[in-house]
Formats: structure tokens, sequence, C-alpha cells
């Protein structure tokens, strides 16, 4: 049953020291931000967050690793022009980081969420990225084992959700929601609009129910989106 | 394809946009092609309307268009380098296992990427310098060297202190082994074959003077 949040904040409330959250977005685009800055306000730390980046500018993402309350981040492509939150925390020792290819990564967190206890792949193979790391080879070539990622939570950003949080998104910003949304024990989604149940076509549902636990509607034109309906 | 190795003496180094537009003609008609973040980019610039191509953007869209500007800047709708673009007819959008699945499963006939280093068994090598001070980051360059049937490279052929990029084994760390088919640098194009280097023509400098400053056997082709 759907749980629909009256604000981000009512919405992480259950986010709990410690956790694992899997964070959507490619840069900006999908990025959760007010789910996240409710999380921050939230202040359960210690968390490990996935995310392919590592904050952008003192925002979103940045502003909870700026907080203190992210002591693991697993991503593909930390550094930016303006990650400096995360440069600064990286470079003084105070964050751990697991760099991961970034359909790596993606291939990871679908397989947690499809129950896929690892896979080879031949990315990385032969690289710094695979020392350590089981490898294999299948008709002539090396692949690496990749171990699944799963998540105690989920934070993300989707288009439109109906009333039993079937989701739809909007361009480039659906990224990583999919596969989060299916990869963690709780997915937590913050949308542009929620419609009445029936009125999203079912052949272009992205995200089905089954995969959303709460879901609040943020207004895109109160925010920092310019998503137009 | 068959070529035969040139050397244009007179003719002045490549800048970008020649490299750029040298890249764009070898691209075959209504291929898949993804374009790697910075340089690569520019590419797109010099693709034709008619040649078909489509482009493939890893944070998960094909059928690209070109840079978005003024009231078409959409914040939802950028591609890998974070840059907002637009939509084509035809475009799709997915998510991003499927867009690696796209990749790593051999469907993109095409990708350009930069490079610190290619050596001439093809290994890549284009995604950290190994220093004491860089913060690793990947992105997708591993799953692109792996997973597109064609891998091209652009770069200057000689770093600021002269020491050539194209070199026996990749002292950086690498991105990805045996994967490079085409280099396009600033002074000369080659062709990656079965494991061999060939020049296939040279923009201001002699097959003589590459051969003094590159560390590898360089063939040509009749």
């Amino acid at each position: 049953m759907l749980n629909i949040a009256q604000s981000a904040d009512e919405a992480v409330s259950v986010i709990t020291e410690g956790s694992t959250v899997l964070i959507g977005g490619f840069g900006t685009a999908g990025q959760p931000i007010e789910l996240i800055d409710a999380l921050r306000r939230h202040g359960a730390g210690n968390l490990t967050v996935v995310n392919n980046n590592a904050g952008n500018g003192d925002v979103g993402l940045a502003a909870l690793l700026g907080a203190g309350l992210v002591t693991r981040i697993i991503c593909s492509f930390p550094r930016q022009v303006d990650s400096y939150i995360f440069d600064e925390l990286y470079r003084s020792g105070k964050i751990e980081l697991e760099v991961v290819p970034q359909g790596t990564l993606a291939e990871r967190i679908r397989a947690g969420g499809a129950g896929i206890a690892g896979f080879y792949t031949r990315t990385s193979a032969g690289t710094p990225l695979a020392v350590g790391k089981e490898s294999r080879v299948f008709e002539g070539k090396e692949y690496v084992l990749e171990l699944p990622i799963r998540g105690d939570f989920a934070l993300v950003k989707a288009h439109r959700s109906d009333g039993m949080g079937n989701l739809v998104y909007r361009k480039t910003a659906r990224n990583f929601g999919p596969i989060m949304a299916a990869a963690a024990n709780a997915s937590i989604v913050q949308v542009s609009e929620i419609v009445e149940t029936g009125a999203l076509d079912p052949e272009i549902i992205v995200t089905p129910c089954i995969y959303v636990d709460t879901v609040v509607q943020i207004d895109a034109d109160a925010t920092h989106g310019k998503a137009r309906a | 394809m068959s070529f035969h190795t040139v050397e244009n003496l007179d003719a002045a180094p490549l800048d970008r946009d020649a490299m750029a537009k040298l890249v764009a003609q070898d691209i075959p008609a209504n291929s898949f092609v993804n374009l790697g973040i910075g340089q690569p980019t520019k590419v797109s610039d010099f693709l034709s309307s008619d040649s078909g191509v489509i482009l493939h953007t890893e944070n998960g869209m094909l059928g690209m268009g070109p840079q978005a500007v003024g009231d078409a800047i959409d914040l939802d709708l950028i591609n890998a380098g974070k840059i907002p673009v637009t939509e084509l007819p035809g475009t799709s959008y997915f998510h991003h296992a499927d867009s690696f699945a796209m990749m790593r499963g051999g469907h993109l006939d095409v990708c350009v990427m930069g490079a610190f280093q290619v050596s001439a068994k093809g290994d890549l090598a284009n995604w950290s310098t190994g220093g004491d001070d860089a913060i690793p980051a990947v992105g997708g360059a591993m799953d692109l060297a792996v997973g597109a049937k064609d891998v091209y490279t652009m770069m200057t052929l000689f770093a600021k202190d002269g020491s050539s990029k194209l070199v026996p084994e990749c002292t950086y760390p690498l991105t990805g082994l045996g994967c490079v088919s085409r280099i396009y640098t600033d002074v000369a194009t080659f062709i990656l074959e079965n494991g061999a280097v060939y020049v296939r023509e040279t923009f201001s400098v002699s097959l003589e003077e590459l051969r003094s400053r590159v560390p590898v056997e360089l063939l040509t082709y009749p």
C-alpha cells in the first residue's frame, strides 16, 4: 500500500542512522533535491550513499556531504568542476570512496533489485579497478565478477505518480530512478504531480508500483526545476 | 576500407575543429555513435544531417540533437557532459542499466574518446593520471572501451614535455585493453590493426620525423 507523504520531511523521517541510501540523479537531472535536503534536516548520520556523482556546488547531495552525514560514497564520477565539498572531505580523509565504472554501477544496482547474486562483465578487466576482484575467462576474454548493490532506502525523483505509485519519468531525468527504486527495501519518490489511479497509460509506466513505498508531491514550479508538463 | 599513407608536409597541424571534422568524416553512415565528454563532443558539429548517424548519450538517450540554447534549455534533458541538449524526431529515453547494456552488449558502432595514452596494442589510458593527489573518477569510459565495436581516440600526439602519447605500453592506469582502433592527433592519424600501428596521414611532419619521436614501430600503407 502506497504511503503518500505530505512533505519531504515526513517522507524521509523513516531513514535511520547507518543506512545505505541510493540517491537518483545524474548531475542535477533527476536528483531528488528536496528529499536530500529533508534528509539533511532529518540528520541521520553515518550514511553510505550510492549516486553517480558526489555532489555539485553546495546544494542537494553536496550539502548532505557537507553536513558530515555521509561516511562512505559509491559512485562513478566524483570529481567535477564544482565538486569542491566532496574534494575537501576526500582529501582530508573524512569520506570513504568506492569508484565503480558507470555501467557496472548501474548493473550492480539492477542486479540488487533483480535477485542476481553477481555477474561477470568485461568492463574494467585488466585495469586497476579490477584489482582484488575475482575474474574468469569466457570464450577467450577476461570478465570481472561484480556483486549487487542494494539499499535500505532509495531517494528518487520521477515526473508523475498515480495513486498506487506507478511512475513515469521525464527525459534524461529518468537515469538511475527505475533501478534504484527496485533495489531498495523502501523507496521514497518525489514527483511533480500525483494523478488519479488510471490516469497514466499502462503502456507507458516505467516503474510499476510494486517498487514504490512512499511518494511526495513537490511542485516543480516552486523549486529548482524547469520541468514542464 | 583500404588506405594509402599520405604525408602532408605543407599542411598545418590540425586544430581541434579540424580533428573533429576528420573524425566525423570517418564515421560510417547510419551508425550508432557515442561521443565522449570534452573534445569528442565537437565531432557532432561536423556530422552532416544526411549521415544518418544516431547519437547515444550514456545517461539514457538515443537520437540526441544539438546543444540547447535559449528557451529550449530544459534541465531534465542533458548529455553525459551535463550540457543541455535537444531531442530529434525518433529520440528515445531509457534508464542507466539499459543504456550501458546497449553499450556493453556491442550495439554501439563507434565511440570517440579523449586519451592520455594509447599503446601500440590499442590499450587505452584516459581516466586517471595516477597522481597521488588525483581523485579517481572513471564515469563510463571503461564501459565504452569494452562495449563499442570501434573505439576512436582524439589527442595531441605529444605531451607538453615532448614525449609521445602513442607508446609501447601505457604508464597511466588503464581504461581498457586492446580496444582502440583509430587514433586522431594534431600531427598524424593512425589505424591499429592486428597488433600493428599504421600511419594513415601526417600533417606538418614527415614519416621520418614521426618515427624518430614515436617509440613504436610505425607501418605504412602502400
